[in-house]
């Protein structure tokens, strides 16, 4: 386990070593607020809640954490500098799970930063708070989720934009198989035993159940399992290809 | 005590390292040349257990790489070919990062660091993100990486590349500062860094070990071992000294060269001809710059036995 903190702290130092860290927040915030406002119309709707945020949070997602998450294994395979961190001696899996935690408390941070919105909905009216934070808590898994995805995508090639690209397919399809009008169209020839089965792997599903302040043991396994499924993936691409 | 036993390793088809076995001892320093992708960098890995073996097994201290890999990762000390690191990071924190990595600790934590600072002559370059570094600092920013902890067994792949002969200089003189209480092995395809580093030389082609040596037995395998090389102070006399010098008995065969005058004389197996030619070189009047036995040529040693 100490191995893993190492591993992180190094990691999280280099997000902010280079402009990476700053263009991502400010990218982020940007389209975050101009969604809320603009796009989700925030004012106009006249709810205190963020609804407006939330409901787009796993588009934004959706092209920013493959972003953040194509260079994990990707750049250490390409510079050669996984040589050196795989004969340390520490394990595989500490660092796939140093680095993805770098990660997740990146994306955790540039949420928080989301901040100011939920000041503005308590400024205006009087915001279910439990079910916002609810909200947060959906969106920190759900960044989880598709971050573990996108380690495992960067661990099995050496180029970025690939990895980039499959991370965003994968997590495309993770997203839609949950949603209301993809859900019909497999209603309309699977049995519905399929049909409920895949919705339940979706993301969509259980964020927005998480989001509607409902809090339920299996949403949290879903995220969990998910992300440890990914990572378990991740080692073992790289225990398979680290050294091609 | 580095123990390799029957290492194998094939991609798919293609066999990189067949059948390598070979044992290092404390005192020792191996030279692992061979021509380039004969299975050098491939060997080393699966000693710093980076590639898993298809079959055979290494050990390093007793430590099984493939079912001990953290023991016996902890009694390496390796640099990776093209010496590897984190771009963005500066010296000091990757320095740092390596120590936490190596779980260094306290007064002693303090000693390694400033001690191969201090070796490797980085302290100007502390501060400076290792991306903006010269080949030859990176490449000792590598090597203080690999002996930071101060590792019983140093594997180095090719630590001497691209650095300019100041530098070479300073790093086989570490070398050698090291290699009285530690193993080590170092990959080259330097030939001369044998001679100044080695204690014994593994020569490895096509993935197989074909020659195993001190420098001098290897170089003694050359068919210049014992030559005379003689560069006479008159070109005029090349094809008189030439004649002279093929009628003796004891000569095998004479090369000459136009270019420097130079004439050299391979004796036939065995035969000391230092003597004979001293003598000849007196009773014929001949004007020599310069005269001296060869011990043999490791280059030319190295091009027979891999090509």
């Amino acid at each position: 386990m100490r191995n893993v903190g190492i591993i992180m702290r190094r990691e999280l130092a280099s997000y902010f070593a280079t402009p990476l860290a700053y263009v991502f927040i400010v990218i982020f915030l940007l389209l975050a607020n101009y969604l809320a406002f603009y796009v989700g119309a925030l004012y106009e709707r006249g709810q205190a809640d963020l609804d407006s945020l939330f409901g787009f949070i796993p588009w934004l997602y959706l092209f920013l954490i493959p972003a953040l998450s194509m260079k994990l294994w990707a750049e250490e395979r390409n510079s050669g500098s996984i040589e050196l961190l795989m004969t340390q001696p520490l394990t595989l899996r500490e660092a796939v799970l140093g680095k993805f935690l770098a990660a997740w408390i990146f994306t955790a941070l540039a949420l928080a930063l989301t901040f100011p919105l939920w000041l503005t909905v308590n400024y205006l009216g009087r915001p279910d708070n439990g079910a916002i934070l609810a909200a947060y808590l959906g969106s920190v898994l759900l960044a989880g989720g598709f971050l573990a995805i996108g380690s495992c995508m960067s661990a099995l090639t050496r180029s970025q934009v690939i990895a980039f690209i499959l991370a965003v397919v994968a997590c495309f399809a993770l997203v839609m198989i949950g949603y209301p009008g993809v859900i019909d169209l497999f209603r309309s020839w699977a049995p519905q035993a399929l049909t409920d089965a895949l919705a339940s792997l979706s993301f969509l599903t259980h964020f927005d159940s998480i989001r509607k302040g409902v809090i339920d043991v299996r949403d949290l396994l879903y995220f969990a399992m998910l992300i440890g499924l990914f990572l378990l993936a991740t080692a073992i691409a790289l225990e398979l290809r680290k050294a091609d | 005590m580095i123990k390799t036993e029957h290492l194998t390793k094939h991609y798919g088809a293609l066999t990189a390292v067949e059948d390598v076995s070979f044992q290092v001892g404390p005192g020792e320093v191996l030279g692992f040349l061979g021509p380039n992708g004969a299975g050098k960098t491939t060997t080393m890995r699966m000693l710093a257990g980076f590639v898993t073996p298809t079959s055979g097994k290494a050990s390093i201290c007793g430590h099984d790489v493939e079912t001990e890999p953290l023991a016996a990762k902890a009694a390496l000390g390796y640099l990776p070919e093209g010496a590897p690191s984190y771009g963005e990071m500066t010296v000091r924190r990757f320095l740092d990062f390596i120590a936490d990595l190596r779980a260094l600790e306290g007064s002693r934590r303090e000693a390694r660091l400033s001690h191969v600072i201090e070796h490797l002559q980085l302290q100007s370059v502390l501060e400076q993100s290792i991306q903006t570094l010269s080949k030859g600092f990176r490449r000792r920013v590598g090597l203080a990486q690999a002996i930071m902890h101060d590792p019983p067994v140093l594997i180095l792949d090719e630590p001497t590349d691209g650095l300019d002969p100041n530098q070479k200089h300073e790093v086989r003189t570490l070398i050698n500062d090291m290699a009285r209480d530690k193993i080590i092995v170092i990959s080259t395809h330097i030939l001369e860094e044998v001679d100044a580093v080695c204690t014994r030389a593994i020569i490895i082609s096509q993935g197989r070990i074909v020659a195993d040596d001190t420098p001098a037995g290897l170089a003694a395998r050359s068919r210049y071992h014992n030559a005379v090389s003689m560069q006479l102070a008159q070109p005029a006399q090349l094809a008189e000294a030439r004649a002279a010098v093929a009628a003796l008995p004891s000569v095998a065969q004479v090369e000459t060269s136009e270019r420097d005058a130079r004439l050299t004389a391979l004796p036939r197996s065995g035969v000391p001809i230092l003597p004979a030619l001293s003598e000849l070189a007196a009773r014929t009047g001949l004007k020599l710059k310069e005269l001296h036995l060869e011990s043999g040529r490791l280059d030319e040693v190295f091009r027979t036995i891999t090509s």
